[in-house]
């Protein structure tokens, strides 16, 4: 069991799926889509539970030589921040399968078969981006996972949605290849230093001159901030949740977008660490900025999928945030965000992405409202949806929206001041979404006489989403868990200390009595 | 008087060279004495044995082959010096011979043109007349482009290996003169092709003309014609240094405009454009493996020891080279000027690892050089570019190929696999990961970096950027816009051009995954001998 590769297998699966099911007719392709990720959970999930220790760092690792040559290396591993990543990726892939069950045979769009070969293929590659730990690996399938990406976002959806695919796709390659000579330089200075190397483990140990780490920082930085997203280089990111159906976007935005911010922790961080230190106020400022400017574009939204998707640019902001403020709150707050972004704001998706299959249209002012008495449990679910993305106590994005906050105010005060203000702001689109599609007059006056409630399919994908939400929202511990021992190791590697509490625990020094 | 020392021919190592020239020659015969139905099967027999001898014969050579020094070098010098077939020569040799291989398979497909190959029935008539009328009536073919492509071959072995001014001069007029004749012998759009040979045939000529100069210039500063005695002379610097210098730049002139490098790039769309489709897949990639070849032996070999007066040109040289490409490929509207402005911006970034060259000591154990690189990447290159200008020829409707952007419009629908295909080549060129394109772009810029030109890879990456952008909106155009009329055709080919797509294909991928093997080939090579 010990010497099982683990991580190849759990990668291997959704591939061959992939493979697989492009050859298979329709009908039986979405049923084998579904198994191959069924199975690709179960070993994932049984795999963490047997095999991962807590408190041992990278683990499961694997490490083939590929290119001697380029001194490239076939190298897996999992901490706790990929092993969350990895299963939020392999918990969503099932969900979006089963979610989209209908929708890929649609009239325009390419077919299940399609539609299931290209998810199979876009999990297999982000498995991969997750489990890297050689920086030429990372690299490959980080660039790999825009091809599914892609022909999912141009193959399925509304119209227009080529040219949203293309810019996509533009975008996300020039940022790809600003970080290719960020790769080089680091191959070129682990050359310099005498051993050629791209291993994660290799890079660390070295030794980068500040000059040439800022360099190397700023490359990386512009391809994961174009990923996250982050202002200024958002824009491609409300074209594609508006054109695509809710499945891709559930995949692009919970899973895709989180290889920005796992990026920055694992290559920023912890290869570059006086560059992040360096660069820190202007991110603090850029990810403040599009706390702020995300939820006042999502507020001015008719659109309901593009407004989902630009909640999304706060968001990220958020943890951006709680990573740049180098402390092990602000750390662990945006690792537990990325986990608990993913699950709400997979359930904000799919329920939306519902409502506009019944409604025929995603103008919240075409809709006009009044689904809440035909439609209660599809109403129900949007809600706390909505409110998870505001931050209520209770769900679980307000334990890591707290922890960020808290962390942003250590840092500087007007930080954590107006990361406040989005809850504010947050909570104005939830509601404002809820109450122009859901509340209001029903009946003949807003044409939802007929409207069919959740089927067991669509409320299946939705059931699971949210339990989790409310579970994680009152025990977040078992993340927590995971999440606390790779916080306490970055802090280290990065050689910062959180500031020591100003008030003192002993009550003798507050004047009362012991 | 000197004595006349008889130069020694090694006829096992230059066995290559001797059965494609012999070949070669053969085939005149044949086309002189074997009867006209017959002629067809006879010429492509022929040079495709010859060109598998030639490569077996590449393969027992460096297999048998003298090693120096541990592997740093190996092979021999030949004819008093005048011929190197050390491990780059043989590397070149087996791509440019496997190349050759597929250029002759597209040369000899004959059911896309509905019975008849690509090429004019009888070149003599002219265009418009009733010669040519019957000639393309009753059937005629012109088998003399087999001969012709077998003496480019000879050429292009000839011009990577010659280790002596004259030698490479001969190699280049001998690989240049028999493509300017197949450039104008396009059956369909023959003025249009005859324009392309007459525009490649005068620039060529001025360029030759250029490097002849400069061939007696650096003569004249060495004393010699050899590589070997020119690096001496370098390195002593005894002679007039401004006929080093501009000998060199005059050489340059002739090499870069053999390779379609800014300012001296603009033959290249017409003449891509122009020429029958076999010959362009078979020009673009060979006739750049071979040139850049032989810019390796010359600046690295002959001029190592001044590199502070090359490099800076080629920085130059590069950044130009790559904007031109990208970004002019970005207004083509045709699918063959696209590639062919894709192509110089390749170049571009084949000079960005020539320039990379670093002395031996400051590398460190491991690391890949910038020889290794560049080999590499013109192994990628040579097979995304072939099978790309192999599959535009598949998409014709009545008038011949149709090779207007717009009308490719909804390829993915009509034929997905073809679509699929020239897509993936499309990723290979703009070096989207897991395709060769990728490993051989990294390799490029790591050896640039590494040598300190951080100003060109920072431009070789803006101008990827661009690439990708252009690259894909082609792939944008096929899968998900709306069909012009009732939408492209696409004729499907007989095994010949089918096996050559499918090989380069798999090579793409092959070396996108696994590179290794290749780049661990061409570190194998080693040095070059002096």
């Amino acid at each position: 069991m010990n010497d099982l590769p683990v991580l190849s297998i759990l990668i291997a699966i959704p591939l061959v799926g992939a493979i697989v099911t492009a050859f298979l007719p329709h009908a039986m392709a979405r049923v084998a889509g579904l198994v191959f990720a069924g199975v690709t959970l179960v070993w994932g999930a049984v795999a963490a539970l047997t095999s991962y220790s807590l408190d041992a760092g990278m683990q499961l690792t694997e490490t083939h030589a590929w290119i001697e040559a380029l001194g490239v290396h076939y190298a897996l591993g999992v901490d706790g921040l990929g092993l969350l990543m990895v299963l939020l990726t392999a918990a969503l892939v099932p969900i979006v399968l089963l979610a989209s069950w209908h929708e890929a045979d649609d009239e325009g769009n390419s077919g299940s078969r399609t539609f299931v070969a290209w998810v199979l293929a876009l999990e297999a590659m982000s498995l991969v981006v997750f489990t890297a730990t050689d920086v030429f690996l990372f690299y490959v399938v980080f660039e790999a996972t825009l091809i599914p990406a892609y022909f999912l976002i141009g193959g399925f959806g509304r119209s227009g949605r080529g040219r949203a695919a293309t810019k996509f796709l533009i975008y996300q390659l020039a940022g790809g290849l600003i970080m290719l000579g960020s790769v080089i330089g680091l191959y070129v200075v682990s050359a310099n230093n005498g051993n050629p190397s791209f291993l994660l483990s290799d890079l660390a140990a070295l030794d980068i001159d500040p000059i040439t780490q800022r360099w190397l920082f700023v490359g990386f930085f512009i391809a994961f901030a174009i990923k996250a997203p982050m202002f200024p280089v958002h824009t491609w990111l409300a074209d594609t949740t508006e054109k695509a159906t809710t499945g891709t976007s559930v995949l692009l935005v919970c899973v895709l977008d989180k290889i920005g911010t796992f990026g920055m922790l694992r290559f920023c961080l912890g290869l570059l660490p006086d560059a992040s230190q360096w660069a820190t106020p202007v991110v603090v400022v850029l990810a403040l900025i599009s706390i702020v400017y995300g939820a006042l574009v999502a507020i001015g939204q008719d659109d309901l999928l593009r407004l989902i998707g630009l909640t999304s640019l706060s968001h990220f902001g958020f943890i951006v945030l709680g990573i740049f403020v180098f402390s092990s709150q602000g750390i662990s707050g945006s690792i537990l965000y990325m986990v608990n972004h993913g699950i709400g704001t997979a359930a904000l998706f799919l329920a939306a992405g519902y409502l506009v299959r019944r409604r025929g249209t995603a103008s919240m002012k075409a809709m006009g409202g009044g689904v809440e008495k035909v439609a209660p449990v599809l109403a129900g679910s949007l809600l706390i949806a909505g409110l998870a993305a505001a931050g209520l106590p209770g769900l679980s994005p307000f334990v890591s929206e707290m922890l960020v906050i808290i962390a942003a105010f250590d840092h500087a005060w007007w930080a954590g001041a107006i990361a406040v203000t989005a809850i504010v702001l947050a909570a104005f689109y939830a509601l404002w979404m809820y109450q122009r599609t859901m509340t209001g007059p029903g009946g003949d006056f807003a044409g939802v006489e007929g409207m069919r409630d959740l089927d067991a399919r669509e409320a299946g994908t939705l059931a699971p989403l949210l339990l989790a939400l409310v579970l994680f929202g009152f025990f977040p511990m078992p993340l927590l868990d995971v999440i606390n021992p790779h916080v306490t190791d970055v802090m280290s590697d990065v050689g910062v200390t959180d500031s020591p509490p100003t008030v003192t625990g002993s009550v003798s020094s507050q004047g009362g009595q012991p | 008087m000197t004595e006349f020392v008889k130069p020694v021919v090694d006829y096992f190592e230059l066995w290559p060279l001797l059965v494609v020239f012999g070949v070669a020659c053969v085939g005149v015969v044949v086309e002189a004495f074997v009867p006209r139905p017959m002629r067809y099967l006879a010429q492509v027999v022929l040079a495709l044995a010859g060109l598998v001898a030639a490569l077996v014969g590449v393969v027992f050579v460096a297999r048998e082959t003298e090693v120096y020094a541990g592997g740093a070098a190996r092979g021999i010098l030949s004819i008093g010096g005048t011929i190197a077939v050390d491990g780059p020569t043989l590397f070149l040799w087996g791509l440019i011979l496997v190349l050759a291989i597929a250029g002759v398979l597209l040369f000899a497909e004959r059911h896309l043109g509905g019975g008849v190959s690509a090429f004019a029935g009888q070149a003599a008539a002219l265009p418009g007349t009733e010669a040519e009328r019957e000639a393309s009536t009753s059937g005629l073919d012109h088998t003399e482009v087999y001969p012709l492509l077998m003496f480019a071959v000879f050429g292009m072995l000839l011009f990577p290996a010659a280790n002596d001014l004259l030698t490479m001069f001969v190699g280049l007029e001998v690989l240049s003169l028999p493509l300017y004749l197949l450039c104008g012998l396009a059956r369909r759009r023959r003025l249009l092709s005859q324009e392309a040979a007459l525009k490649y045939f005068l620039l060529g000529a001025f360029s030759s003309g250029f490097f002849l100069y400069g061939v007696a210039l650096v003569y004249g500063y060495a004393g010699s014609m050899n590589f070997a005695a020119i690096n001496e002379a370098v390195r002593n610097d005894t002679g007039n240094s401004a006929l080093l210098l501009v000998g060199m730049g005059m050489l340059s002139v002739g090499l870069f405009f053999k390779v379609g490098a800014a300012p001296f790039q603009a033959w290249t769309p017409d003449v891509y454009q122009g020429a029958p489709t076999p010959v362009t897949a078979f020009m673009a990639a060979g006739t750049k493996v071979a040139a850049f070849g032989a810019i390796l032996r010359l600046f690295y070999v002959a001029f190592g020891a001044d590199r502070w007066s090359w490099q800076p040109m080629m920085w130059v040289i590069a950044i130009l080279t790559m904007l031109v490409g990208a970004i002019l490929a970005i207004t083509q509207t045709d699918v063959k000027r696209l590639l062919a402005y894709s192509s110089v911006a390749h170049t571009g970034f084949i000079l960005t690892g020539v320039l990379g060259v670093q002395a031996t000591s400051d590398l460190a154990a491991g690391e890949v050089t910038a020889l290794q690189a560049v080999l590499f990447y013109l192994a990628t290159y040579g097979f995304a570019t072939l099978g790309a200008f192999a599959i535009v020829g598949l998409v014709r409707d009545s008038g011949g190929e149709v090779t207007s952007l717009d009308r490719w419009a909804g390829l993915g629908k009509e034929s997905p696999v073809v679509a699929g295909v020239f897509a993936f080549f499309l990723l290979a060129m703009a070096g989207i990961p897991l395709t060769s394109g990728f490993v051989g772009k990294l390799a490029v810029f790591s050896v640039a970096l590494a040598a300190g030109a951080w100003p060109v890879v920072v431009v070789a990456i803006i101008a990827s950027i661009i690439a990708a952008f252009l690259y894909i909106r082609v792939i944008k155009t096929m899968y998900f816009d709306e069909p012009i009329g009732e939408g492209p055709t696409v004729v499907y080919p007989s095994v010949l051009t089918a096996t050559t797509i499918a090989f380069g294909a798999a090579i793409t991928l092959m070396l996108g995954i696994l590179p290794g093997p290749l780049l661990d080939l061409a570190g194998l090579a080693g040095q070059f001998l002096r």
